[in-house]
C-alpha cells in the first residue's frame, strides 16, 4: 500500500494524553474523500526502525482539505503513539496511507446507535458529521472515567442525541437500557475496549438482537516484546522482530512483501502460514480461529509474536 | 476528434456495424486456444493506445445510438433502472467519477466546471447542459445514478459492502446478457451468481469476493467476459426473452457469419469514496463473427475455443443448439497454424 | 405429516433452518395450514417461546387452530388469507422493536411474502425464524410481465397474467418473496416439455 507524504498542519493537545494532528497536502491537492469510520495508516520513521500504526479519522468526510486524527499516548506500546506525542510537529512531512474503511455505517439502518469508550470515540466523530449531513436519526453514548480524559469532549457536537457518562461521577453507561425499545431496523456500533464490546454483544444476544445488527471495532497497536527471529522458508532468510517492533514491520524493513490493511489484527489481510513452529506463537489478533491458533499454523504478523526455538513462515 | 457516432439500431432491422477501426479495437476476449473461468483480475490503469482499455469509460462510435437504445428499453420498462433508498450517495459518487473521468479523457466532447457543489457538465455528443448542486437530487432531472447512466456505455451495478459480502442494491441494466435488477436487486454476491454453472464448485466467487471485499479507492481493476447473441442485439434480457428467443432459431449457414455475434463484457471494479460502494459498470462490445475473422489469428482462436468448450458452458450461455453451425463457419478459417499469446491482433 | 426434505440447490434457493427458541423475547408467529404444527413443536421444546408473543394463523383447511389458541399465547388471531392478515400482521411489525422475534412457519408462498413484508420495513433477517411444512407448491413471479402466480406446483405452468408458458427455476428473490418463471417456449413456439410435479 503507497503512502502520500502530507505535512502537518496542526498539532493540538486535546487533554494531558490525546492529541489531535491535522494533515495536509504539501502542494494544497484536495486530498481523497471518505466515509465516516475509515482510518488511516500514518509513518513513523525512527532511525532504522519503520512503524506503522492505524488511526481513524475524525474529520469530515466530504472535506477534502485535511485529514484529522486524534492520538492517545500508550507509554506501555511499542511506542507508535509516544513518537508522535512527542516527535511530531508543525510542518514535519509525514507518510499517511490512503483511507480505508472496515467499520462503515449501515446505510439501511433506520437508526444508528454509536456506544465509545475512551478513545473509542474517534471513529465517531466522522460518522456523526456524516450523519448530520445525510440526516439520519441516530444516538451517540460516549463513556469515559473523567472529564479531563474525554478528548471527544472538545470533538462532540452539542446535540440532544449526544450522551456523555463520565464514571468518576457515577454515570455510567446502561447497555441494557440502550439497547430496550430502539426500533426495527437499528444498528449498534460499538468502538472501544475488547470489555465494552463483549458486553454490548452479550446484552445484545440476552435482547434478541441479531449479530448482524452489532457492529464492532477494536483498537489494537501490536504490543512490545522480548525481540525474536523468523526464518523465511523461501529463501532461508532470517529476520529478526525488535522489542519495540512488530513482525510485520520487521518483514517490511527487510523488504519481504506482506499483504496488510488494518494492522490491527482484526481484518485477516496479512494472515500468513507457518511452515514449522518450535515454541510458542503468541496470538494477539481477533482473527484466526481458536483451532487454527493453537494448531500454530497459522500468525498474523501485524500483531503477533513468537518466543522459543525456531518459527519458519510460509514467506 | 475525428471519431463519427453511428446512426444505427440494436433491435428490428439492426443496421449495426462496425467500422473497420471498431473490428480492429474490439476487445477480443481470448489469449490462448481454450477458455475456462477464472477471476482474471488486472488493474485498470490504461491501456494500449486506441484499445478500450486506455480511458477509464471507453466512448466509441457506437456512444450515441447505445444511450437511444437504452432509453427505447425505459420508456418500455422503467424497472430496469432501479435503486434501493440507502444507494444514493453512491449513486452521486459514481455520477463525480464518470464526469470527472470523462472531462478529462475527452476534453472535446465533456466538460466539468465545478464551483463547491455548484456543478456543470457539458455532454457534446447527447446535446446535455445541465447545471446542478451536488448532492441534491432535486436539482437533477431524476436520481443521480439514473441521471450518469442515461449517458454512459454499458450496464453497472452498484454494491453495496457489508456484512463480508457485497450487495446488489442499485443498477441500470439494459444490456445485460440474460439476468433481470428486478429480480436480482438485493441479493448477494453469491446469490446474484447462482445460476451459473460449475464455477460455485471451482470456488471463483469466494476468492474473487475476498478480492473485491479489499478494493482500494483509486485503484480500480478490470476483467473480460464473454457471451455470444444472435443479431447485434442489446436488449437480451429475461423480460424480453420470449421476444428475441426466437431469433437463435433463425441461423442458416448462409446468414451465421453476419448474424452470430460475439459478445464481450469489458467489467470495471471502483471503490467508490463517500459510501464506501462499488461500482461495477459493464461494458458491452458486439462484433459479427465475419468481422472478426478479418483477423487471422482470431478466427482460428475462436474456432478452437467454441470447439472444445464444455457442453454445459455453452448451455449457460445460450447458443449450444447454434454451437455446431457456429463451429462449422469457423472451421473454415482455422488452417490449424499456431496462434501467439495474448489477446491482440498480430 | 413428516418434515419435507429440500434437495440442495442454487445458492440463491432458500434453506429454511427450521425453528429455535429465541427464549421469552416479544415475538410475532405467523403460520398456515401445517405450519401450525412447528409453532407447536417449538412450544413444546419450549414454553417459555409463547409468553409475549402475537399468533397469526391461516388455517387454509387444516385444522390446528383450537391447539395453537389453546397455547395461551398473549395474542392468538385467525386469517382466512395472508392477504387479509397484512394490515393486522403490518401493525404488528410497526409497534415492534430492536429484540422482536419473527417466526414463519408453512408454505413457501407463505414465508417468502411475510418475510418480504418485514425486510421492507427495515425487521433484521437474523431475527427471523422460518419452517416449511406443508404443500410445496410455489410462489412465481413471470419475469415477462411480473405478475405473480401463487400455488404454483407443475413445471412448466401458465402465467395467470398474461398468459405464457413458464418453466420453474430455484433463482428466488428475497426481495420479492418469489421464485423465477421465464418463457418456456421462447425460442420454439409452442414446443413444450411434458409438465411435472414440482419435486422438493
Amino acid at each position: 500500500m503507497s503512502a502520500r507524504m502530507l505535512r502537518v498542519a496542526a498539532v493540538e493537545p486535546l487533554t494531558p494524553l490525546v492529541t489531535r494532528f491535522r494533515f495536509v497536502a504539501p502542494d494544497g491537492q484536495a486530498l481523497p474523500l471518505f466515509s465516516g469510520g475509515a482510518h488511516v495508516v500514518v509513518e513513523m520513521p525512527e532511525g532504522d526502525l519503520v512503524r506503522r500504526n492505524a488511526y481513524s479519522l475524525i474529520s469530515d468526510p466530504l472535506n477534502g482539505s485535511c485529514y484529522e486524527i486524534a492520538v492517545r499516548r500508550e507509554d506501555a506500546g511499542r511506542g507508535g503513539s509516544r513518537y508522535m506525542h512527542s516527535q511530531v510537529k508543525e510542518g514535519d512531512l509525514l507518510g499517511v496511507g490512503a483511507p480505508v474503511n472496515l467499520f462503515s455505517l449501515d446505510l439501511r439502518a433506520r437508526k444508528h446507535v454509536m456506544i465509545a469508550g475512551g478513545i473509542g470515540i474517534t471513529p465517531f466523530i466522522a460518522q456523526l458529521k456524516q450523519l448530520a449531513r445525510l440526516q439520519l436519526p441516530f444516538e451517540l453514548h460516549y463513556a469515559a472515567r473523567s472529564r479531563a480524559e474525554a478528548a471527544g469532549l472538545r470533538l462532540l457536537p452539542d446535540l440532544p442525541q449526544v450522551h456523555v457518562h463520565i464514571s468518576e461521577e457515577g454515570n455510567r453507561l446502561d447497555i441494557g437500557a440502550i439497547l430496550s425499545a430502539q426500533p426495527l431496523g437499528t444498528h449498534v456500533y460499538t468502538c472501544g475496549p475488547e470489555a465494552l464490546i463483549d458486553a454490548v454483544a452479550a446484552t445484545g444476544a440476552r435482547l434478541g438482537w441479531p449479530a448482524a445488527a452489532l457492529h464492532s471495532e477494536v483498537f489494537m497497536a501490536p504490543p512490545p516484546g522480548a525481540p525474536f527471529a523468523v526464518t523465511l522458508a523461501s529463501t532461508g532468510k532470517t529476520v529478526t522482530v525488535g522489542p519495540t517492533q512488530s513482525l510485520l514491520e520487521a518483514l517490511e524493513a527487510a523488504e519481504v512483501p506482506v499483504d496488510w490493511l488494518c494492522r490491527g489484527g482484526a481484518c485477516g489481510r496479512c494472515e500468513t502460514g507457518v511452515r514449522s513452529c518450535h515454541g510458542t506463537i503468541e496470538h494477539h489478533d481477533h482473527w484466526l480461529s481458536d483451532a487454527d491458533k493453537s494448531a500454530q499454523t497459522r500468525i498474523m504478523p501485524c500483531v503477533s509474536r513468537f518466543s522459543g526455538t525456531s518459527l519458519v513462515l510460509d514467506l | 476528434m475525428t471519431l463519427q457516432f453511428n446512426d444505427e439500431t440494436f433491435r428490428d432491422d439492426y443496421t449495426f456495424r462496425n467500422s473497420p477501426e471498431a473490428v480492429r479495437r474490439f476487445p477480443f476476449p481470448f489469449d490462448q486456444d481454450s477458455y475456462m473461468y477464472s477471476v482474471n483480475l488486472e488493474p485498470h490503469a490504461g491501456g494500449r493506445e486506441g484499445s478500450p482499455f486506455e480511458k477509464r469509460f471507453d466512448v466509441d462510435e457506437h456512444y450515441v445510438a447505445e444511450m437511444r437504445d437504452r432509453e427505447i428499453t425505459l420508456q418500455e420498462d422503467p424497472l430496469r433502472c432501479q435503486s434501493l433508498p440507502h444507494m444514493e450517495l453512491a449513486g452521486w459518487d459514481f455520477l463525480e467519477l464518470v464526469m470527472v473521468s470523462k472531462s478529462e479523457d475527452y476534453p472535446d466532447w465533456f466538460t466539468l466546471n465545478r464551483d463547491g457543489n455548484r456543478w456543470h457538465w457539458i455532454n457534446r455528443p447527447l446535446g446535455i447542459d445541465q447545471h446542478f448542486t451536488f448532492l441534491d437530487a432535486t436539482t437533477l432531472p431524476c436520481g443521480p445514478m439514473e441521471y450518469i447512466t442515461r449517458q454512459t456505455q454499458g450496464d453497472h451495478a452498484l454494491l453495496d459492502q457489508r456484512d463480508d459480502n457485497l450487495w446488489m442494491d442499485a443498477g441500470m441494466v439494459t444490456s445485460q446478457a440474460d439476468w433481470s435488477l428486478d429480480f436480482d436487486i438485493g441479493m448477494n454476491f453469491f446469490e446474484w451468481h447462482a445460476p451459473v454453472p460449475k464455477a460455485a464448485e471451482m470456488g471463483v466467487f469466494q476468492r474473487a469476493l475476498k478480492y473485491l471485499l479489499n478494493l482500494q479507492q483509486g485503484k480500480p481493476v478490470r476483467r473480460l467476459n464473454w457471451t455470444m447473441t444472435v443479431n447485434p442485439r442489446l436488449d437480451t434480457s429475461p423480460e424480453n426473452y420470449h421476444k428475441w428467443g426466437p431469433e437463435k432459431r433463425t441461423m442458416t449457414p448462409e446468414n451465421v457469419g453476419a448474424k452470430q455475434h460475439l459478445r464481450v463484457e469489458l467489467q470495471t471494479l471502483w471503490r467508490l469514496p463517500r459510501s464506501n460502494a462499488i461500482v461495477f459498470p459493464i461494458r458491452c462490445y458486439l462484433c459479427s463473427l465475419e468481422d472478426l475473422v478479418t483477423v487471422p489469428k482470431w478466427g482460428r482462436r475462436l474456432h478452437r475455443v467454441l470447439r472444445d468448450l464444455p457442453e454445459e458452458l455453452a448451455t449457460y450461455k445460450g447458443f449450444a443448439v447454434n454451437r455446431p453451425l457456429i463451429v462449422d463457419y469457423l472451421s473454415r478459417f482455422d488452417d490449424g497454424a499456431p496462434t501467439s499469446p495474448g489477446i491482440f491482433p498480430d | 405429516m413428516p418434515k419435507i426434505e429440500f434437495s440442495p440447490s442454487i445458492p440463491s434457493r432458500p434453506v429454511y433452518a427450521g425453528l429455535a427458541s429465541q427464549g421469552a423475547a416479544p415475538a410475532l408467529m405467523l403460520a398456515d395450514a401445517e405450519g401450525a404444527e412447528a409453532i407447536l413443536d417449538l412450544a413444546a421444546r419450549d414454553a417459555a417461546v409463547v409468553d409475549h408473543a402475537h399468533i397469526i394463523y391461516i388455517p387454509a383447511g387444516a385444522s390446528h387452530g383450537p391447539r395453537l389458541k389453546a397455547l395461551g399465547a398473549r395474542l392468538y388471531a385467525e386469517a382466512p388469507t395472508f392477504a387479509a392478515a397484512l394490515e393486522r400482521f403490518r401493525k404488528a411489525l410497526t409497534d415492534a422493536r430492536m429484540g422482536t422475534q419473527l417466526y414463519l412457519a408453512g408454505s413457501e408462498g407463505l414465508i417468502g411474502q411475510a418475510q418480504a413484508e418485514a425486510l421492507a420495513m427495515g425487521f433484521p433477517e437474523g431475527a427471523i425464524h422460518s419452517e416449511h411444512r406443508g404443500t410445496v407448491a410455489r410462489r412465481m413471479q413471470c419475469v415477462h410481465c411480473k405478475g405473480i402466480t401463487e400455488g404454483v406446483t407443475t413445471d412448466p405452468f401458465l402465467c395467470s397474467h398474461c398468459g405464457l408458458t413458464l418453466f420453474v427455476r430455484d433463482h428466488f428473490s428475497r426481495r420479492l418473496g418469489v421464485f423465477q418463471g421465464v418463457c418456456v417456449d421462447a425460442e420454439t413456439p409452442g414446443v413444450v416439455p411434458p409438465t411435472v410435479e414440482i419435486k422438493p
